[in-house]
């Protein structure tokens, strides 16, 4: 009875699914797909080398610290880092007194109330602020952007698919929009974000827009792999111990599960079939 | 416990007499996992999935334990509490990533354990009831990992909750009502954040209590082997510990292996980047996805996109999910070929091997965006798991011709030289003294 009923029913189901693919089959062979003018463009970032790729990569301290500098002179005008503290910079070598220092003169001030009569004000950063948000709030962002809202940058690497590769492309994608491409009032060409045009301006501009001090030139390229990398440190800065730790667990799981299948080979050995006795068995 | 011929517990010096006189859970871990505990000896390594799934559930409940008492089920800090979590609680990375790939361990661990049930029809007489308490752990854990992808309040958590919630909503005229009660608004928000961190705390104690019933109704026939032939005498049988123990000891260092590869290394690979971004109701993401292990569902939920007769597209869809999983709780009944193993079957293999790739199939669309190709390959694989079950499974169990069964599990592991021709003898024809098991 049982299986009549569910002879039954698995027909239902099967006509029921027969009929959407029907349907389905009718349309898609009906109607003509055009290829989008974004499906025509769209590109995208193939995979670079970087100093923290695969499981022996590890941060470049010193390529973070360029990346900083890259990030305070240009981007934090319009990106918050909003779930990173001034104190976390000692994690990439800087001074306590440095951070100190940064923290200091950091250009945007951090919102406060005024001690004697409780009316809003802002005060200098301290080491154990956050990075202050450029902006009062979204509105006011949005207000300064073409209407486009400049995403918090903390976690950006891990929320694109494609990850540093799609950031560090992004920013030296720009280019001039193919005559067939239509980009917006406000916006700019980049083959590399959906929809083709991004309101950001392109950050990155010119050899030298930011001063290394370590000798190593500023190209855009490498200011752009330089903020990429210190974003990728942002996003996941638990990075080089988690690599770390890993390695000694994998070594010594590697190490008990040999000596455990030969406990289990030596537990065994008197109930598995013997090679030698299956030969005489078979002559 | 479930052969007369099972080692005996013999608490041996005074603390232990004293025990099993009061409480005695010495004798109970001794005849559920221990000595006590006789197993047919032909198992291959598809059945530590069983002991290896227990221990996921353990690391969920473990790590689980410790991050809810630094994450808040709050709209408005829920993702930065995540975050915290993540950046300033001592190791706080290390039990989020595997909290977050100890689920997805736990469910590749009960997959392999339901598809070596299907392979070796595990699911038949006298075993139905272990079977169906497994599919409700299974159940369990579904709705337990769907709420606990909500709590860390990504963009996906939003909308693959507001989507999934919203299933219900194609309920004919109840269904709206019945969706704004169960998240306590119209959209998922503080409200619905409590409650699906109240209940993804409590369901994974029940699927612990299903478990012990699950071993309990195991230990009552005994655990089934490749060979699908009953159990028939002391030689067929090793004692659990130490040759389980020694066997499970193993597989759970590989699978600790393979997790510490994805914790360590790739522990963001079975997620997607859009639960990096805070959720958001006003910007709906370009394709909406859930976890990975509910792709096949998700697929066929997406199949049905016309009207079925009086019953609308997406009330079939949901109709055709639910029952995805509903016709795998019939299989006892579905199948009623006498030969358990498909080792002995060669149509039903041929047609198991078939649906596994139709999973695959399944599982690749439902990932991918509702467009085509992608919804028609999807519907011809709907098509295909239905008739499996409803219609293949129980036909065959009529029409199939079985090849022979061997005559005992001795003799299929000691005589795997000989054809496996019905002899008269139970003896195997290499006349290895297999030691008899400690009586
Ligand atoms: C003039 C303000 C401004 C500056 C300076 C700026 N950005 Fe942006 N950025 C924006 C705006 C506005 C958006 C949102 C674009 C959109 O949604 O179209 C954006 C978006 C982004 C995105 C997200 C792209 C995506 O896939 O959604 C990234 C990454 C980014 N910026 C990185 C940077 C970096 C790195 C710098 C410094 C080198 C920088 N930005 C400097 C305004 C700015």
């Amino acid at each position: 009875m049982i299986r009549l009923l569910a002879f039954v029913v698995g027909l239902g189901f099967l006509a029921a699914s027969g009929c959407s693919f029907v349907n389905g089959f009718g349309t898609w062979i009906s109607t003509e797909t055009e290829k989008s003018i974004e499906y025509k463009y769209l590109k995208h970032a193939h995979a670079e080398e970087w100093s923290f790729s695969g499981p022996f990569g590890r941060y470049d301290n010193q390529q973070l610290q360029r990346g900083f500098r890259v990030f305070r002179d240009t981007c934090s005008g319009c990106h918050s880092l909003k779930y990173v503290a001034f104190r976390n910079l000692e994690e990439i070598d800087y001074t306590e007194a440095e951070v100190r220092a940064i923290a200091d003169q950091w250009p945007i001030q951090v919102p406060s109330i005024n001690p004697q009569d409780g009316a809003p004000n802002t005060r200098k950063a301290l080491p154990s602020d956050n990075f202050p948000n450029p902006f009062p709030n979204a509105v006011a962002a949005r207000a300064a952007n073409n209407n486009a809202l400049p995403p918090d940058l903390s976690l950006i690497v891990k929320a694109r698919e494609g990850g540093a590769d799609y950031i560090h492309a992004l920013l030296v994608g720009y280019g001039d929009a193919p005559a067939d491409v239509e980009v917006g009032q406000g916006l700019h060409y980049n083959p590399y974000f959906h929809g083709l045009a991004i309101a950001m301006p392109r950050p990155l501009n010119s050899d030298g827009q930011v001063t290394y001090t370590d000798g190593t030139e500023a190209t855009v390229d490498q200011m752009a792999r330089d903020v990429t990398a210190f974003l990728m440190w942002t996003a996941e800065p638990k990075m080089d111990t988690r690599k770390n730790v890993g390695i000694a667990v994998l070594i010594f799981l590697i190490f008990a599960t040999i000596l455990a299948y030969f406990a289990y080979r030596n537990v065994w050995a008197d109930k598995k079939p013997k090679k030698k006795k299956k030969d005489e068995a078979a002559a | 416990m479930s052969f007369p011929w099972a080692q005996q517990y013999e608490p041996k010096n005074g603390f232990t007499k004293w025990m099993d006189s009061r409480l005695p859970i010495f004798r109970l871990v001794h005849g559920a996992v221990g000595p006590g505990y006789p197993v047919p000896r032909n198992l291959n390594y598809f059945w530590n999935f069983g002991v290896l799934a227990g221990f996921a559930l353990m690391v969920q409940i473990v790590t689980g334990i410790i991050l809810a008492m630094h994450y808040r089920a709050d709209g408005a800090i829920a993702f930065a509490s995540v975050e915290h979590i993540m950046r300033n609680v001592n190791e706080g990375w290390f039990l989020r990533y595997a909290h977050a790939n100890g689920a997805s361990f736990f469910f590749i661990a009960m997959y392999i354990h339901i598809g070596r049930n299907i392979y070796y029809g595990s699911y038949k007489a006298p075993r139905e009831m272990v079977f169906l308490l497994g599919m409700v752990i299974y159940l369990l854990a579904m709705a337990t990992a769907f709420m606990g992808y909500v709590l860390p309040w990504g963009q996906m958590s939003f909308w693959g909750a507001k989507v999934i919630t919203g299933l219900i909503g194609a309920i004919p005229f109840v269904g709206e009502s019945i969706q704004t009660w169960l998240l306590g608004g119209f959209a998922p928000d503080t409200a619905a954040l409590n409650r699906f961190f109240s209940l993804h705390y409590l369901l994974p104690f029940v699927i612990a209590g299903v478990v012990i019933l699950h071993i309990w109704a195991l230990h009552i026939p005994g655990s089934g082997n490749p060979t699908g032939v009953d159990v028939k005498s002391p030689q067929d049988t090793v004692p659990f510990h130490p040759y389980y123990t020694a066997k499970d000891g193993f597989g759970l260092g590989v699978y600790l292996i393979a997790f510490a590869i994805m914790v360590f290394f790739l522990p963001n690979a079975l997620g997607h980047a859009d639960n990096y971004i805070e959720a958001n109701p006003l910007s709906t993401p370009a394709h909406i996805v859930p976890e990975w292990y509910y792709y096949p569902f998700y697929a066929i939920l997406r199949s049905f996109t016309s009207d079925f007769f009086f019953i609308e597209a997406k009330l079939m869809g949901v109709i055709a999910m639910f029952s995805a999983i509903l016709v795998v709780f019939l299989l006892p009944w579905l199948d009623n070929s006498p030969v358990r193993s498909a080792n002995y079957r060669p149509k039903f293999r041929m047609f198991f091997y078939i649906w596994l790739v139709d999973l695959v199939v399944l599982f690749y669309c439902g990932g991918m965006p509702a467009e085509e190709p992608y919804v028609m390959i999807s519907q011809i694989a709907t098509a295909y798991y239905f008739s499996f079950f409803l219609i293949i499974i129980p036909v065959l169990a009529k029409i199939e011709r079985t090849t022979p069964l061997p005559n005992s599990i001795t003799e299929s592991v000691l005589g795997h030289d000989e054809p496996v021709a019905p002899v008269a003898t139970t003896k195997s024809t290499s006349g290895d003294p297999s030691p008899q098991p400690a009586v």
